[in-house]
């Protein structure tokens, strides 16, 4: 903007949040305005700090599970992963066949489940409200799913150290089977409502730029870093779960900006369906859990018919868990980036220390920086692009 | 390079930077004294077999029984060669070290969070407040001697 004659440059301060819709939950930026210009934002979080780093040396390894439901809910079945992957590592337990297969299933419906919400909601940001009920619709399906194999929706806490909690059934396959079968064409949907969309394409074209070298610098992971044309996947990078025998391609971006990270995220649910239906295809047989001496609780089943399995159950819930001292930092492919724990265990049930590396929380430090000088109008469109979720951004 | 190979070359170049190399269960892990930080680090991101370009987390670990109190850890993971690497670096209690930002521009967001937690100092940091507690907060939560439950004001 420019400013004729004697007029001066007033610079105007602008709260936007805590409590506003595109902020997706309870983040204040404070804006520095001049027009309509953002000279400068400043994100101000904490509001929805729970303190989920603390709670978790204060709890056992067993009751943690419960929390990394709690981080990003969009991805719960993902967050759970992680962390049972960072205990496992740390005790050294090598997870059944069926449940590494499994894990794979739940962490790619979760990662479209989160990518729908995500279309949806920035649709909505955007102003395209139509989009919003076709993603929801599928998303549900996905929910379903999750409840039937863990009775929650949004917070299963179904993967657990050492396997999944409970076997999915031939009913869950069938479902499973039909929702992949259709779902390529319900992204097709998606794609003719917004990718040559006129107005979708101004509103997001060239808005929050960042470059593959920035999008480095500044430690952004997952969509983000890919949409500035980095091809790096920790599934790739450095499999689990048995990632290395999937076939998928790592999509990436060419300009890094809002529209190449859409794109970006609608190939990747693509990608997620690709690497679904090679994981149904071949389920194998066998235990979902692990059977390790005060690690691993033993089936639900026994717990109620058996004494011996009652009493391990009570013990290792109660405190008898068995973990060596060390420490372990192992991270995963989150829907939003890298979720990464670092566990450091000093021999007891609770950890020393618990540390919960989101990638939302480090994508929002870089926004200040990709929304140097844009319209407020485009800082939504920035704020949206980059997907966070506060619960995961404050924990 | 894998990560026998990743503990020799930093032998190799920059032995007289470090005070301690030795394998993790996941990663290697390096300890490095405050002075040779910036040094080391910039070392471990120009250096071209290692070239570790993404900061992935910096974050402390706090032991109250001992001098010097605090751990400030670092994970690096290199892109390049798909492997990662944790330097740690002992911090006594109102003590600081060098803040990483000039090297990692992502680490300015994660070490607000380490001195918010803990108090630990970052210096040259470009804008060091507290970020998830208020900012008149008195104390630094994450640190073992404060309560569960919190403080009463």
């Amino acid at each position: 903007m420019t400013v004729e004659g004697n007029e001066t440059r007033k610079e105007m301060i602008l709260n936007m949040g805590p409590q506003h819709p595109a902020t997706h939950g309870v983040l204040r930026l404070l804006l520095h305005l001049e027009g309509e210009v953002v000279k400068k934002t400043i994100p101000i979080i904490g509001y929805l700090h729970r303190g989920v780093e603390k709670l978790g040396e204060n709890r056992t390894y067993l009751q943690n599970i419960v929390f990394t439901d709690r981080l990003d809910y969009t991805a719960a079945m993902c967050n759970n992963l992680s962390y049972a992957l960072a205990v496992e590592k740390l005790c050294g337990i090598e997870v059944p066949e069926r449940a590494r297969v499994i894990r794979v299933i739940m962490a790619e419906l979760q990662r479209i489940a989160a990518h729908l919400l995500w279309l949806g909601t920035y649709a909505l940001d955007i102003g395209a409200m139509s989009v919003f009920f076709y993603c929801f619709r599928e998303r549900e399906k996905i929910l379903d799913m999750f409840e039937m194999v863990s009775g929650q929706r949004l917070t299963p806490s179904y993967i657990c150290i050492g396997g999944v909690r409970r076997d999915i059934t031939d009913k869950f396959v069938e479902l499973l089977k039909s929702f992949c079968d259709t779902f390529n064409d319900y992204i097709r949907d998606y794609e003719n409502l917004l990718t040559k969309n006129p107005i979708w394409v101004e509103r997001l074209r060239d808005v929050a730029v960042l470059s593959a070298e920035d999008a480095i610098n500044w430690g952004t992971t997952g969509p983000v870093l890919r949409a500035s044309g980095v091809k790096f996947d920790f599934r790739r990078a450095t499999p689990y779960c048995g990632y290395e025998n999937y076939e998928f391609d790592i999509p990436t971006g060419t300009k890094g900006d809002c529209y190449d990270r859409y794109l970006v995220r609608v190939e990747e649910m693509r990608q997620s369906n690709r690497i679904l239906k090679q994981a149904m295809k071949d389920i194998p047989d066998g235990p979902i859990m692990a059977d390790v001496p005060f690690v691993t609780l033993p089936p639900k089943e026994q717990v109620m018919s058996n004494i011996e399995a009652l009493i391990k159950h009570f013990k290792i819930a109660s405190g008898a868990f068995q973990i060596p001292k060390g420490e372990v930092y192992s991270s995963i492919e989150n829907p939003k980036g890298e979720l990464g724990f670092y566990i450091v265990s000093d021999g007891s049930a609770r950890p020393y220390r618990m540390r919960i590396k989101s990638s939302c929380f480090v994508n929002l430090s870089a926004l200040p920086f990709m929304t140097q000088g844009c319209l407020v109008a485009d800082l939504i469109a920035a704020l949206g692009s980059i997907d966070i979720v506060l619960g995961e951004v404050d924990r | 390079m894998n990560r026998q190979e990743i503990i020799d070359r930093i032998q190799e170049k920059a032995s007289s930077l470090t005070m301690g190399t030795s394998q993790g269960i996941d990663c290697p892990e390096v300890v490095v004294d405050k002075q040779h930080l910036i040094e080391f680090m910039k070392f471990l991101k120009e250096d071209e077999a290692l070239s570790f370009d993404l900061i992935s987390d910096v974050t402390a670990v706090d032991y109250p029984a001992r001098t010097p109190r605090f751990d400030v850890v670092y994970h690096i993971f290199s892109i390049k060669n798909g492997q990662r690497i944790r330097v740690r670096v002992p911090v006594g209690d109102g003590d600081g070290v060098e803040s990483v930002t000039c090297v990692w521009r992502g680490a300015e967001w994660l070490e607000r969070e380490v001195y918010d937690m803990f108090g630990v100092t970052f210096y040259n940091h470009p804008d060091l407040r507290r970020i998830l507690m208020e900012e008149d907060f008195k104390y630094h939560p994450l640190r073992k001697d404060f309560p569960l439950e919190g403080i009463e004001e």
